[in-house]
């Protein structure tokens, strides 16, 4: 089974009220190093047999229609789960 | 159909998954003089309704984004094709969001910039009394009704913004406090054509002495939204 990822985040001119109050709760943990954060959303879409660049096009169409509203977010990333690094994080760390 | 008089006027009120506030807006129209007709979010025939309402609610949950499933509902193909014939429709907060997320009204709605959820009694301005739901009020009118919502604030990009306001097509601006982090104030906007008007405050919680906002005349006395139900009829009729 493949999967395909598709991250969407907010556009950097609106302002995002989410991030907003995350970058605002962690000093009190602790965590004084950052100053901004920006919430999006990640996407996990599941098919039957591989990934193909036809199931990544249409992941891509998907991602703009339905996923993500170009008003007021972007489209960051639209990848292969199985080959790309960046989606193989675990508990232990970077693997 | 045609309405001939006010009193075959037909207004449809679509119901998805999750709406709340439908029997408000068809007890809204009732009282305005006009019939309620219900509509399902799953069937793509409108029923030959004169023109019709998108209540408020968290359809879908607000799943994703507010309004952005449920404007992938067969009954919204239809709407999207009667408004572009010129046929009246109203959003209602979450009808508002899913009339943006259909391309029917530019913008979109976010999380309010204080990350609370509003309820109160919002004072708005008409300013434009063109439109199929708002030809009862007089231009400028300060009216009264209900606020409540999670994901209120308005934005568009600058040029959509100074488009809006050079074409007339803001037609409510709130007064006294910018409840949401909306841009310019923003409460209500409408298409070019001004048959396809949204908002975030609610005009059926205004509707009937008794169970409205405080007004002149006593609690709970407020029925300013009353007008925008009027408004449709009288615009059908005219048509």
């Amino acid at each position: 089974m493949g999967r395909v990822v598709v991250e969407v985040m907010p556009k950097p001119e609106i302002l995002d009220p989410q991030g907003k109050a995350v970058v605002g709760a962690l000093p009190r943990l602790g965590f004084t190093q950052f100053s901004g954060v920006r919430q999006g959303k990640r996407f996990e879409l599941e098919v039957e047999g591989e990934v193909t660049a036809e199931v990544l096009a249409a992941a891509q169409e998907a991602a703009v229609t339905l996923l993500s509203n170009p008003v007021i977010e972007d489209v960051v990333r639209v990848a292969d789960a199985a080959t790309d690094a960046a989606g193989t994080i675990t508990a232990e760390g970077v693997a | 159909m045609t309405a001939g008089t006010l009193d075959t006027a037909r207004i449809g009120v679509v119901t998805f998954p999750g709406t709340l506030d439908d029997r408000d807006a068809a007890r809204a129209v009732r009282l305005a003089g006009g019939e309620p007709v219900s509509l399902w979010h799953a069937d793509g025939d409108l029923h030959g309704v004169d023109a019709v309402v998108l209540p408020g609610g968290f359809s879908y949950g607000d799943y994703l984004r507010a309004g952005a499933i449920s404007r992938f509902a067969p009954a919204m193909d239809a709407v999207v094709d009667a408004a572009k014939g010129g046929m009246p429709v109203l959003g209602i907060c979450n009808g508002f969001q899913v009339l943006t997320e259909a391309h029917l009204l530019p913008g979109s709605m976010v999380k309010n910039d204080h990350l609370h959820f509003v309820c109160r009694e919002q004072v708005l301005a008409v300013e434009n009394t063109s439109t199929a739901w708002t030809n009862r009020y007089a231009p400028g009118q300060r009216i009264t009704i209900p606020l409540k919502n999670q994901d209120g604030q308005f934005v568009a990009d600058d040029r959509t913004l100074d488009e809006l306001e050079g074409e007339g097509r803001v037609v409510f601006r709130y007064q006294g406090w910018n409840p949401n982090g909306s841009r310019r104030d923003i409460a209500g906007i409408s298409n070019a054509r001004g048959n396809v008007v949204g908002l975030m405050p609610h005009p059926e919680h205004a509707v009937e002495a008794g169970f409205g906002p405080d007004g002149e005349d006593g609690p709970r006395s407020g029925t300013d939204g009353l007008g925008f139900f009027t408004s449709v009829l009288a615009s059908l009729v005219r048509a």
